[in-house]
């Protein structure tokens, strides 16, 4: 039974395994995937796995017609066509404003400069949420590890994703406000969604009594 | 030498352009048969016209000023140029009128996702039949258009734009609920929408809308009685091509009844749409009931190749 001709985005890092021992459940052979480190197309068992902000991507232009990613890559490219069918409530973490400890560098900044700057890989999140709640922040976009950014002066605060908050603390961080809670969700491309549309609704249906 | 054209726009070379106009040169065939008369307006109008009672229909992207400084704007479909062109060039004209046309439309774009800010559509526009016979004879026309095209996996999915907001009446779910409702079914987020309509305990505000496949999905909907009546009157190859699809949404804000959109698994977004609007007339002052649809004719090119043909 396994995927029925769907083809799926896996997303590849923290959510990865999680993921993959949904879809043993649901009776998909992930075992060639789970042995293969550097292989990214798996046609037999109908997987892609990819880097989780690239599922988005992939799904929209129907490259896959089922993809697995976190709603906050889903809440940061919002304008992307694709649907949301399901909270798989896999890889639960929150997406948080955090600064070093101690008094808050962050509320310095805005009190004397006005504004205040945050790193983060989550740009357009984080500018709606500062506009939202009323305070002028520059945006400063980092590809790696946001945790340094505070520490070496570049910026005030920063805007990242926390599981755990180990990361955080391990590097002198406190977590000041709390933004979003964020779960893993199974998303359609919108084409696929009619034209495979019983396939589509029998998964879904199995996902949600797996 | 770099001279750079804008984003979203792009210019046709001569192989591309014979295969473009073999496609629009077969559809024209067809509306040619069946009574559409083709017709062209000015790419620039007027805004205040263009918008005229709602402003959000027309939604312009590209406004310039004229040498006396009234707003134009470039046209962002057909629609509503062709509902003011029946107003004022065809006031006193008896319907059902006819129209088709292949022209150029004007879209923003988002950067970096290979938008179109520029496109071809080819189009109809059927004024004054309403629905149930005038949404039938549009979609027979669609079909017969993209067989012409020479394609043969494109499917039509049909919706009802009247069908949820009829939906949310009929379960008198409150005022105050509905924006946040609608907010989640618009922009496709059924994780969203059954966090909503938990607390109202309404199964149908989840079920309807992600309801697509055959006639059978519309039994015991009854907001759903006129999608059964255009699907009564369409002909077995045109019925064989439709997906029923009751949370079809349309991101245009004039439709009234019936819309569609164009579908083929070689390319992953819709090749085109409409649907019946049948309020927009009557906001340049001559009220009849209307239908129409567009195809991207690049898109439709692209699912050709696709398609191996």
């Amino acid at each position: 039974m396994s995927l029925e001709g769907l083809r799926m985005a896996v997303p590849r890092g923290a959510l990865m395994g999680e993921t993959l021992d949904l879809l043993d459940r649901l009776g998909v052979d992930t075992a060639e995937v789970r042995a293969n480190d550097r292989k990214l197309l798996f046609e037999d068992a109908g997987l892609i796995t990819m880097r989780p902000s690239d599922v988005p991507t992939y799904v929209e232009a129907g490259a896959a017609d089922l993809g697995i990613t976190g709603k906050d890559v889903l809440a940061e490219q919002s304008e992307r066509d694709v649907y949301e069918l399901l909270d798989l409530g896999l890889g639960p973490c929150r997406m948080v404003f955090a600064t070093v400890e101690g008094d808050d560098p962050a509320a310095e900044a805005l009190r004397r400069l006005g504004v205040m700057r945050v790193a983060t890989k989550y740009p357009r999140s984080a500018a709606r949420y500062f506009e939202r709640t009323g305070r002028q922040a520059e945006i400063v976009e980092v590809k790696g590890s946001v945790e340094l950014a505070p520490l070496t002066g570049l910026v005030e605060g920063i805007v990242d994703l926390t599981a755990t908050g180990t990361t955080l603390r391990e590097n002198g961080l406190v977590i000041r406000e709390e933004i979003a809670a964020s779960t893993a969700r199974l998303i359609a491309n919108p084409v696929a969604h009619k034209l495979k549309a019983a396939a589509i609704d029998r998964l879904v249906e199995r996902i949600r009594a797996a | 030498m770099i001279h750079p054209i804008p984003s979203g726009t792009r210019d046709v070379l001569p192989d591309e352009m014979r295969e473009l106009r073999a496609i629009t040169e077969a559809i024209r065939g067809v509306f040619e048969s069946r009574g559409y008369g083709e017709i062209a307006t000015p790419a620039l109008e007027y805004e205040a016209v263009l918008t005229r009672g709602d402003s959000r229909a027309a939604d312009p992207a590209y406004k310039l000023f004229d040498e006396h400084g009234a707003v134009l704007v470039l046209r962002s479909d057909m629609t509503i140029p062709i509902a003011r062109v029946v107003a004022t060039r065809y006031a006193a004209a008896q319907p059902p009128l006819r129209f088709c046309y292949f022209a150029h439309a004007y879209r923003s774009v988002r950067p970096q996702r290979g938008q179109a800010r520029e496109m071809l559509q080819a189009g109809l526009e059927l004024v004054g039949a309403p629905g149930p016979d005038g949404t039938a004879e549009a979609l027979s026309v669609l079909c017969a258009g993209l067989d012409a095209a020479g394609l043969e996996n494109y499917r039509v999915g049909l919706g009802d734009a009247s069908l949820y907001p009829r939906l949310l009446d009929r379960l008198a779910v409150p005022e105050g609920a509905r924006p946040q409702i609608l907010h989640e079914l618009v922009t496709r987020d059924f994780v969203g929408l059954e966090r909503e309509v938990e607390a109202l305990g309404h199964e149908e505000l989840l079920r309807v809308p992600q309801l697509r496949g055959g006639v059978e999905v519309l039994e015991g909907i009854p907001e759903a009685g006129d999608l059964r009546g255009v699907y009564d009157l369409l002909e077995p190859s045109v019925a064989e091509r439709v997906i029923f699809d009751l949370g079809l949404i349309r991101d245009l804000g004039y439709y009234t009844g019936a819309i569609f959109e164009v579908y083929d698994a070689a390319l992953g977004a819709p090749m085109g749409g409409g649907g019946r609007y049948d309020d927009l007339l009557g906001r340049f002052g001559r009220e009849l009931p209307a239908c129409g649809w567009a195809l991207n004719v690049e898109r439709l090119h692209i699912a050709r190749v696709g398609e191996g043909r």
